[in-house]
């Protein structure tokens, strides 16, 4: 039994952790913000899964969901409330606007926020129903859960 | 470059930024304080961060397919978007939907209008600090709109509102869903009563803060519950009486003061006349005609064996899903002209004068073409008169369509409402104008 | 007062400025004299008209048409209830209006909307900058000869 078998118990321990404790920072622009309103309130309580509550401070949150619409005015300042969070991070794309642009194919708005940063679980949808984003969830934490951690005392190659 | 506020303002003040990424501030607006101490001396609102082209990219779709982008203005009541849009076509075609129909449509709108209202306070009280309310609040509209995805199919942005009439038939038993909604959000009206009305912290946060005058509240071009927390008497449901509210008796609340209770106020009264309305509306509808049994009705592969012979006069079984099929259905909610309304689906299918129709209807430069001319419609709004300016040059797509958000001239005051208050002021303020993205960037 | 009515004392008293008046959809229309806008508007906006509140301000882009922007108020009486929609032709080469800040605080915004959308130039408006683009964003995006998706993005986007 050498070091191996820790390393994946730790990696294993440390995914449960960090998908259960998603706090998150709500980017509300659009539409999408009222079925998140829905998604985050009493009803359908995504708080269930561990989506913590919100923290409006991209310094202490680990999940940034962008809801609705972003414009090229606004693409600035995502980049800057991305940069601004801690790692680890994950980030959502919900609903159509933020996945590719959606029906909003112009002048104005950027066609899907992977254009300016990365995104790790796309929900789709116009908006998307509330069903359809605990499911992205659900598959986020997955995803979470099967990555390889990355943590401080870690070597670094 | 500086912005006209980083220009003006004096060198002993500090200047603070407040969004576009801030909980208050609702994603998409910012605003630039200069302040002495925690007053505020100036401000600068810039707006613009949801700016999604609306009005360009109408110039560029057909009259049917833009409905869709209507939606997403007011996203909080998209089914008062839709039949703003859709009368103001109705208007320039010249054709009244069946009465059946306008009922269906008071209905929706007054359903829309609670939601527009409990989301606004929602997000107001939850500003302040009152995190209970935004749940009764989200609560209630969780069975608004249980009743509007129950005939609509979708919950926010349903496009249910057709030039001609609306997309379908209520749900047969839409009456117990509705009743229950009813129920439900007079009891958070009341809960919500008792938690703010006397409640210390909310008094002191909004009452006799931004005081708006009437004179003022007119040079802003306010329209709507803002407008009338001044206590002016003006609504566009009495004013230019439009689908059936003629027939339906309701109140107008009016404010006193014109602060940020006073908004806040009119809003919970207005909820409890819509709910009336709602009542009266449902007493009121007329009645479906009986729906036709299809006993001897035809699979669609044998109506289209018999159709090579002569036409089919039959009944079809068609998926109810597909827009137009069960001819005779719509009759009472639908126009029946095949110049505004998509042919029913069993003559497309199988007739060829059907499907020259069909391809009339949705082929480019065919559709829907008003006469040349402009229009300028208006309906009441969540946020007060929500008007679509259309001018048609006689193709099928709009040649310019102008949407009069309501909500854009009610942000134009909030510079003049915060000057001189406290940064704190700024939130509950701001929260009681009711700002929506969609509408005020378009 | 009808409608009818404060449109023909309007003929009246500004009977060389009106250009035109027509009726559509049932709605009147008064097209006046670039340089006589102020002035009716606020004859208009004095009782007993009382045309207070100034519902809606927009442009229509006419291309190819001389001249080829139209201004379009909407003005509204609250005790009369009642709309009047009063139109401005503005040529290309000189696109310039009097701006109505004086009259309504509602126009500093809606006249911004204008100049982001179109370029037109407000004479007398106390701070004409863009309201929904961005500075450095070049041309008009409702004009008819912006094509719908050209875009100047303010970052570097990805890929």
């Amino acid at each position: 039994m050498n070091g191996n078998f820790i390393t994946t118990r730790f990696n294993y321990i440390l995914g449960w952790a960090r998908k259960y404790s998603l706090f998150h920072y709500p980017y509300i622009t659009a539409c999408c913000g009222m079925e998140y309103m829905s998604t985050a309130a009493s009803h359908f309580d995504w708080d269930r899964f561990g989506t913590g509550w919100t923290r409006f401070s991209p310094r202490q949150s680990d999940m940034l969901v962008v809801c609705g619409t972003i414009s090229h005015k606004l693409a600035p300042v995502l980049r800057t409330v991305y940069d601004q969070m801690t790692e680890p991070k994950w980030v959502m794309a919900f609903g159509t606007c933020t996945v590719s642009g959606g029906i909003y194919d112009n002048y104005a708005v950027v066609q899907g926020i992977d254009r300016i940063i990365p995104v790790d679980i796309y929900i789709p949808g116009c908006p998307p129903r509330p069903e359809t984003v605990l499911d992205g969830l659900i598959k986020l934490q997955e995803k979470i859960q099967k990555e390889e951690q990355k943590w401080r005392w870690k070597k670094r190659k | 470059m500086p912005t006209r506020i980083q220009k003006e303002a004096s060198k002993e003040s500090l200047l603070l930024n407040m969004g576009p990424s801030h909980p208050a501030m609702h994603g998409t607006i910012r605003i630039m304080l200069e302040l002495d101490g925690e007053r505020i001396l100036n401000s600068e609102v810039e707006v613009g961060y949801l700016h999604r082209g609306f009005e360009k990219i109408c110039e560029n779709r057909t009259y049917f397919n833009l409905l869709p982008y209507t939606d997403r203005m007011n996203y909080v009541s998209p089914l008062i978007n839709n039949l703003g849009y859709v009368m103001t076509l109705e208007k320039m075609l010249g054709i009244e939907a069946p009465e059946r129909a306008q009922y269906i449509r008071v209905i929706m709108s007054e359903l829309s209008r609670i939601s527009d209202h409990l989301t606004c306070l929602a997000a107001m009280a939850m500003e302040c600090g009152a995190f209970t309310v935004f749940l009764y609040n989200v609560k209630a509209r969780e069975f608004i709109w249980d009743v509007i995805e129950e005939t609509t199919g979708a919950r926010m942005t349903t496009s249910y509102i057709r030039i001609g009439g609306v997309r379908a038939d209520l749900h047969p038993d839409y009456k117990t869903v509705l009743k229950k909604a009813i129920v439900e959000t007079r009891k958070v009206l009341k809960d919500i009563h008792g938690l703010l009305d006397k409640n210390k912290i909310y008094l002191n946060r909004t009452r006799d803060i931004a005081v708006v005058s009437k004179e003022m509240a007119i040079s802003y071009g306010w329209t709507g519950p803002c407008l009338r927390s001044t206590g002016v008497y003006y609504d566009v449901r009495k004013a230019s009486p439009y689908a059936a509210y003629d027939q339906l008796d309701f109140e107008v609340p009016l404010g006193e003061r014109g602060d940020n209770f006073d908004r806040y106020m009119v809003r919970m009264k207005e909820m409890e006349q819509s709910l009336r309305i709602i009542e009266q509306a449902m007493e009121k509808m007329p009645r479906p005609s009986p729906p036709k049994l299809m006993v001897d009705a035809l699979e669609p592969a044998e109506a289209i064996k018999a159709s090579r012979t002569k036409k089919v006069d039959k009944e079809i079984k068609l998926s109810p899903n597909l827009e137009g099929s069960e001819r005779g259905k719509y009759l009472d909610i639908l126009g029946t002209d095949k110049k505004y309304v998509v042919p029913p689906k069993e003559d497309t299918y199988t007739s060829i004068e059907g499907i020259i129709n069909h391809f009339k209807f949705f082929m480019r430069d065919h559709g829907i073409r008003p006469p040349k001319g402009e229009v300028y419609f208006s309906v009441e709004g969540g946020n007060g008169e929500l008007g679509y300016y259309i001018v048609s040059d006689g193709t099928d797509r709009p040649y310019r369509l102008h949407l009069r958000a309501p909500c854009f001239h009610i942000v134009s005051a909030l510079e003049e409402m915060i000057q001189g208050r406290y940064i704190a002021d700024v939130i509950p303020t701001f929260g009681s104008t009711n700002m929506i993205g969609g509408e005020l960037d378009r | 007062m009808e409608e009818k009515k404060v449109v023909e004392e309007l003929k009246k008293k500004f009977s060389d400025r009106i250009k035109e008046v027509t009726v559509q959809f049932g709605d009147e229309i008064v097209l006046i004299e670039r340089d006589s806008l102020l002035d009716i508007v606020r004859f208009l906006k004095d009782e007993p008209y009382s045309y207070s509140m100034l519902l809606d301000l927009t442009c229509v882009d006419y291309k190819g048409q001389e001249p080829r922007f139209e201004m379009v108020y909407h003005l509204f009486s609250i005790p009369n209830v009642q709309r009047l929609r009063i139109k401005v032709r503005l040529s290309e080469e000189d696109l310039q209006v009097d701006s109505l800040t004086s009259l309504w605080k509602n126009a500093n915004w809606l006249e911004r909307e204008v100049y982001d959308m179109f370029g037109v130039k407000f004479k007398g408006h106390p701070d004409l900058r863009r309201i929904f683009m961005y500075d450095g964003f070049e041309g008009h995006p409702l004009r008819k000869d912006y094509p719908l998706r050209k875009r100047q993005p303010r970052i570097p986007l990805r890929k």
